[in-house]
């Protein structure tokens, strides 16, 4: 499952609704992202811009590609786009299978291949001239180990 | 056909997105990049260091000799900063 949206979102009711019902999951991994000052204190907000449409399609091919990698019995994916202020949460990754070793890695691939492939830009806002947030090549490197 | 800008590409050309029709020479992403790169000071701005230029046609991740013959929509963006 996927969704972009600029509301915020609540890890413990997502997971809560990912496994209602369900006694076949004895793992679920979830990686939250959040909005990150690292500059101690300049950052006024973080402006999340992003491919409607493509968005969408990146995320599901994503999604789709860790289910075929991994036994997943579910998987979520929640992105927000818009303004956020620091320590707000942007992005929510679920992923949930019998082993915990399934879980794991499918939750680490699919952050990985969010960073690297889904059409989101970040813009920080000091203050002063907003700035656009260069790409790093330890994404790229994080991606690759992948070999899709 | 559809021309979509987003973050500094679209700030450095001053549009987000136009309708426009490809001089027929046009085969491929980097011709068209090549021919916006003649409109005006914004383009050739947004687009004098390829490097850091990334693209998709029809919402498809491509590259610069990606065809672009009968696509709808190409997009013009610097690589993705998400997550």
């Amino acid at each position: 499952m996927i969704r972009v949206q600029t509301e915020d979102f609540d890890i413990g009711a997502e997971v809560a609704a990912l496994t209602a019902g369900r006694t076949d999951i004895g793992a679920v991994v979830t990686f939250s992202g959040l909005v990150r000052d690292a500059n101690g204190g300049s950052l006024a907000s973080l402006e999340l811009e992003h491919y409607p449409g493509m968005t969408e399609k990146e995320l599901a091919r994503i999604e789709r590609e860790a289910n075929e990698r991994w036994p997943l019995q579910a998987s979520l994916i929640i992105h927000r786009v818009g303004k956020l202020l620091p320590g707000d949460n942007i992005v929510l990754v679920v992923a949930a299978s019998a082993h915990r070793q399934a879980a794991f890695e499918a939750a680490s691939f699919l952050m990985d291949y969010l960073k690297t492939r889904a059409p989101f830009w970040k813009r920080e806002d000091t203050g002063g001239e907003a700035r656009w947030v260069d790409a790093r090549e330890s994404d790229g490197a994080a991606a690759a180990k992948w070999k899709v | 056909m559809k021309l979509l800008y987003f973050a500094w590409v679209r700030q450095k050309a001053g549009v987000a997105e136009e309708d426009v029709t490809l001089p027929g020479e046009v085969r491929d992403v980097s011709g068209v990049i090549s021919w916006l790169r003649t409109r005006g000071e914004g383009y050739e701005a947004a687009f004098c260091d390829l490097s850091v230029i990334r693209c998709a046609v029809d919402q498809e991740h491509g590259g610069l000799d990606t065809p672009v013959a009968g696509a709808t929509e190409i997009a013009f963006f610097p690589p993705v900063t998400g997550g």
